[in-house]
């Protein structure tokens, strides 16, 4: 079974709501809607207070051709354009809506029933790049990188296969797992409007070993559209990086930056990516929920939530049975690479695959002892790196030296740090040296 | 909220590895061959076990705390008490124990605690507390008893395979080596040595629980073991007076080193290509220093050499980088 | 004795061959300095703390010796040796310099435990530059002091500590030079570098917070919410400006009338190294108490007045 070549950690799985349902989410009293849900230029609120919305009204137009839309998901009355806490921890502009009733556009096709692309033979790709873009889509596994600027391979650079991401290899999170086993036609007629767009005739969808009813049902079902296949792979951690997975799935890897992965002429999609473009090419309904998957060891009822965007992350733990008392920490996203919140109050966005609560014993670092040059890091490093030398370069703050040894090929998979026996706190400095140091090549490059 | 909520950056989880797990596996995987020297050499070898690791783990707990000052014990975090089950394993079994409390001093003052403690050292602590015994004790250490002999200090002492195998070679007479053991004697541990030199099979079977246990990899005792198999191999190939390269493997401390010693963390290169070098190196000069040295054994001296290779190696040998293939293949 | 003769001669010979060695080996290899850049090296304080902008005090007398050449020492100055330091350069290079202000570092924030509670607890490296990356940090204030002492680990000269009381730093002015290297270091532009001012008296906004008044007002006792009450107070001098909600006194236009201490209605000005105010009747303000060593004693009573939030929201 195909896996990725360097490195690589086995972390506990824990999927504790993996064959939940999806279940939709109640409607938020008041929804608050960054207008930086997405990397790039932000975006830029084009409603005062007082307007009424509806769901699917635009309330911030793209900033840039690396930007996105963003659309209200309740209906209601705009009550603030303000800064407001993120998920990312910052105080940034934001629109809150005070929710009345649930009322949407009209040109948005609520029905179930499936549109395949067959039916729809007056797609070309230059409509389904231009729908995407302005449905607001994003990528959806947590990189929120713009799906439309990944659409458009840059002069020169053609590609040849489209790549799903299956992979969910994030401990705890199953998001992705529930809407395969949901929506597995959806999810590859998506599939198959990514293919078009960018006018190849391959695909793939990479799904871990550890969830064998997905790989059936979608290798089932992919049976009737032609060029997609299904690749099963090994379980390892960070297989759901873009770079791992393509040399896991076609064995191509991605050189060191500025070099992209489009320079393996391969395109990769995550999962809800799809579901997401399906729902916007063939039901016109812009980017205004997704599937997130709510879960903790103390939590009472981890599920998978089909929540609209805007929603607080605290009304989301209460429907799941409530914040549980010996809470020390509360992570957007997985274990692995999510964000600890500062505050529950804050809104989820495009990028929220996972809402994890830790237990206070869980969420305490152990102390950091002496590194004892055992190595273990650097045979965990998916990318051939060195953390324990990196770290250290960072916390000397020599810069031009972490920059030779390669810093900014970093993925910040924290597979170092997960594997250190002496606890020490590499991603932190790793982190720390590698924004330096691009900073420092941006610089330089400006000059 | 009450409690209020702790914020830190990923990864939030810990594959709950840690020092003292990885420390504590050594020493069990060290256990059999501890045992069998115990059978081998009676209380003798008890005694000396004992003596070095309690005054190994108390000159590290007191130079921690009068000299270094410092408030974090280290003691309990099991790399003194390994070091000292290897400096034990170093010394023949009838050393008398002042000795034995001068090298454990030696190791963990001036071999460990001098650099700044666990994780700064050049040198393997226990191999330079060994090699400093060996130059200025030469006559104690290299009188070991027979194995076998239950009693202490009155052991009958007798010519161990290495300095037979050195008799052969510089006599010239091959004949010489019919006084070895059988190799598979060697592989058992029938042979006289230090403490623990004497069962190749049991060090290999601990070897094999590290391996499991992922504390170590694969590279350096098998790329030092084959080379010594190799280079032995042709030496006794051209002339029959180099001893069979198995009985050369089974023999002397080879095993010791190649498993434990030079797979110390701290002094072994980080990058599996530089740990290859690093094994590679090490077999090479165990064998000529074994065959045209001075000392019968080569093991703990060309560990100590590359010891100090080490920083070296770290610089030149890097991992392969993701994606370094696929730029090569472009530039060509 | 023939053994002794032969270990005499080897000996020699060995000693002989590497002196040649090294004799041609200095001749082959020397690098020609300017003899100027040593001389002017020696005067410098060695700390090689960058706060010249170059890079060690040998760079920086480089940089020296070149301008001198062109004509100017103008721009160059050396932050810690500050104005001896420099006419010592001067005369070496046969140049004039003119009189520079002295300067110190200011810490504009005033953020401690209990003018700016904890909302959470952050676990990780002990670098501010890391705990920024987790966002706000550990209090609700996007402006303040982490706390961390990314500072103090910059300082070259014992000259910057955290207070263990309010976790903020503290700049001992006896030791500080001016570097900037904490400035530098600094991930929120927190720590400034002003001029001392006469007999060291000085006026300083102890806040950089730039959100609007209501959430700057929420989070922390001590902070300055733009409320433009100094610059109005201030309107002869013109020394004050409030950009992005913040007041910020320009040190060579201030007179150190003390009225916008006065006026602050959350006492974010303070006055450094002033001497304890005569109580008056009708001020309305708690006379400060700041100590004249410690410039932001943290056990001067704040005035802790309510505040109108909605006065500043324009």
């Amino acid at each position: 079974m195909k896996t990725f070549k360097i490195g690589g950690v086995h972390p506990e799985e824990n999927k504790l709501s993996a064959g939940q349902p999806i279940r939709e989410a109640q409607l938020p009293k008041q929804a608050v809607f960054s207008m930086f849900q997405h990397i790039g230029a932000p975006a830029n609120a084009v409603v005062k207070r007082g307007d009424v919305v509806k769901v699917g009204t635009l309330l911030g137009e793209a900033g840039g051709f690396v930007s996105a839309p963003i659309y209200s998901s309740v209906s209601g009355k705009v009550s603030k354009v303000d800064v407001a806490l993120d998920a990312s921890g910052l105080r940034r502009m934001a629109v809150t809506v005070d929710v009345e009733g649930d009322e949407w556009e009209e040109s948005i096709d609520r029905s179930k029933d499936l549109v395949k692309l067959s039916d729809r033979p007056d797609l070309d790709a230059k409509t389904i790049v231009e729908k995407i873009k302005t449905a607001g889509i994003v990528g959806m596994g947590g990189a929120t990188f713009p799906t439309h600027v990944k659409l458009c391979p840059p002069p020169g650079k053609v590609a040849e296969c489209v790549i799903v991401n299956a992979v969910e290899c994030e401990p705890y999170l199953t998001a992705d797992h529930s809407l395969m086993l949901e929506h597995a036609d959806e999810i590859l007629v998506g599939l198959q409007l990514v293919m078009k767009a960018v006018n190849v005739t391959k695909g793939y969808i990479g799904i871990e070993n550890n969830k064998p009813d997905a790989i059936k049902l979608m290798t089932e079902k992919a049976a009737q559209y032609p060029g997609i296949e299904v690749v099963p792979l090994k379980m390892k951690y960070p297989q759901g990086g873009e770079k791992q997975l393509i040399d896991a799935v076609i064995g191509r890897q991605v050189p060191a930056p500025p070099a992209l992965p489009i320079d393996t002429g391969a395109i990769v999609q995550n999962v809800g990516t799809c579901f997401a473009i399906y729902e916007a090419v063939m039901k016109n309904k812009p980017l205004i929920d997704r599937v997130i998957t709510v879960t903790g060891k103390s939590l009472k009822q981890p599920s998978n939530l089909l929540a609209r965007l805007g929603t607080p992350f605290s009304q989301l733990i209460d429907e799941c049975g409530g914040l549980p008392e010996d809470t020390g920490k509360v992570i957007g996203g997985g274990p692995m690479m999510g964000k600890a919140l500062l505050s529950l109050d804050v809104p989820m966005t495009k990028g929220s695959s996972g809402l994890l609560i830790m237990n206070d014993k869980e969420a305490r670092r152990t102390e950091a002892e002496p590194c004892i040059r055992c190595a273990k890091c650097v045979g965990a490093c998916p990318m051939g790196l060195e953390p324990y030398l990196l770290s250290k370069l960072a916390e000397q703050r020599d810069w031009d030296a972490a920059e030779r040894e390669d810093i900014t090929s970093c993925i910040e998979c924290g597979s170092c740090q997960f594997t250190c026996p002496s606890h020490r706190p590499l991603l932190d400095y790793i982190r720390l040296g590698k924004s330096t140091v691009m900073g420092i090549i941006r610089a330089r490059s400006a000059k | 909220m009450e409690n209020k909520l702790i914020v830190s950056l990923s990864p939030h989880v810990h594959g709950g590895d840690s020092v003292q797990k990885n420390m504590y596996g050594v020493c069990i995987a060290l256990l059999p061959a501890m045992l069998a020297s115990f059978y081998f050499f009676g209380m003798g070898a008890v005694a000396v076990m004992l003596t070095s690791v309690l005054s190994c783990v108390f000159f590290e707990w007191a130079i921690t705390k009068f000299i270094l000052k410092r408030n974090r014990l280290t003691i309990l975090d099991g790399s003194a008490a390994l070091t000292g089950v290897l400096l034990a394993f170093n010394l023949p079994s009838n050393l008398p124990l002042w000795i034995i409390v001068l090298g454990a001093l030696f190791a963990i003052g001036v071999g460990k605690m001098t650099f700044g403690g666990l994780g700064q050292n050049i040198f393997n602590p226990a191999l330079a507390g060994r090699v400093f015994l060996l130059i200025s004790f030469p006559v104690q250490m290299t009188t070991w008893p027979v194995s076998g002999e239950m009693s202490y200090l009155d052991a009958q002492t007798a010519a161990t395979p290495l300095s037979i195998m050195q008799t052969a070679i510089s006599s010239g007479d091959a004949s010489v080596l019919n006084q070895l053991p059988s190799s598979l004697e060697m592989l058992i541990g029938q042979t006289g040595g230090s403490m623990g030199e004497v069962s190749a099979l049991l060090l290999l079977l601990g070897c094999a629980f590290m391996l499991w246990k992922k504390i170590i990899t694969w590279h350096i005792p098998v790329s030092i073991i084959a080379t010594v198999l190799v280079f032995a191999g042709l030496l006794h190939l051209a002339n029959p007076v180099y001893a069979n390269p198995l009985q050369v493997v089974f023999s002397g401390g080879l095993m010791l080193g190649a498993c434990y010693m030079a797979t110390d963390y701290v002094t072994s290169p980080m990058s599996h290509k530089g740990q290859l070098i690093y094994g590679v190196c090490i077999g090479l000069l165990t064998v000529i220093i074994r065959n045209w040295g001075a000392y019968p054994e080569g093991m703990s001296f060309a560990i100590i050499i590359m010891n100090a290779f080490t920083p070296l190696i770290n610089t030149y040998c890097k991992p392969t980088r993701f994606g370094e293939v696929v730029k090569k293949e472009v530039a060509k | 004795m023939n053994l002794i003769l032969l270990a005499i001669i080897a000996l020699g010979a060995i000693g002989l061959i590497s002196a040649l060695l090294l004799y041609f080996a200095s001749r082959k290899f020397a690098v020609h300095e300017d003899e100027r850049i040593g001389q002017v090296s020696a005067v410098l304080p060695q700390a090689n703390c960058g706060g010249c902008g170059f890079p060690g005090c040998s760079g920086f007398a480089g940089a020296c010796v070149k301008a001198a050449d062109k004509g100017s020492l103008e721009g160059l100055l050396c932050p810690v040796g500050g104005q001896p330091v420099m006419e010592q350069v001067a005369d070496i290079l046969g140049m004039t310099v003119e009189a520079s202000a002295p300067k110190v570092a200011v810490v504009r924030c005033n953020g401690s435990c209990e003018n700016r509670p904890r909302l959470v607890t952050f676990d990780g490296a002990q670098s501010c530059k890391v705990q920024q990356m987790i966002g706000m940090g550990e209090t609700g204030c996007s402006y303040g002091c982490y706390g961390c002492g990314d500072c103090v680990a910059a300082c070259q000269f014992d000259a910057i500590h955290i207070n263990p009381t309010t976790l903020l730093p503290e700049v001992d002015e006896e030791k500080c030079t001016a570097c900037g290297a904490c400035a530098k270091a600094c991930p929120r532009q927190i720590i400034e570098v002003r001029l001392k001012g006469p007999k060291n008296r000085r006026m300083v906004v102890l806040c950089n917070n730039k959100d609007k008044g209501a959430i700057a007002n929420k989070w922390c006792k001590a902070s300055c919410i733009g409320c433009g009450k100094c610059q109005k107070v201030c309107e002869k001098f013109e020394a004050i400006t409030v950009t992005k909600n913040l007041a910020y006194i320009d040190a060579e236009k201030c007179k150190l009338c003390r009225k916008c201490e006065e006026v602050c209605p959350k006492g974010a000005i303070h006055a450094i190294n002033m001497p304890p105010r005569k109580p008056k009747a009708e001020a309305p303000v708690a006379p400060k108490t700041d100590a004249p060593v410690a410039p932001k004693a943290p056990e001067a009573p704040k005035t802790e007045t309510p505040t109108n939030a909605n006065g500043n929201e324009k």
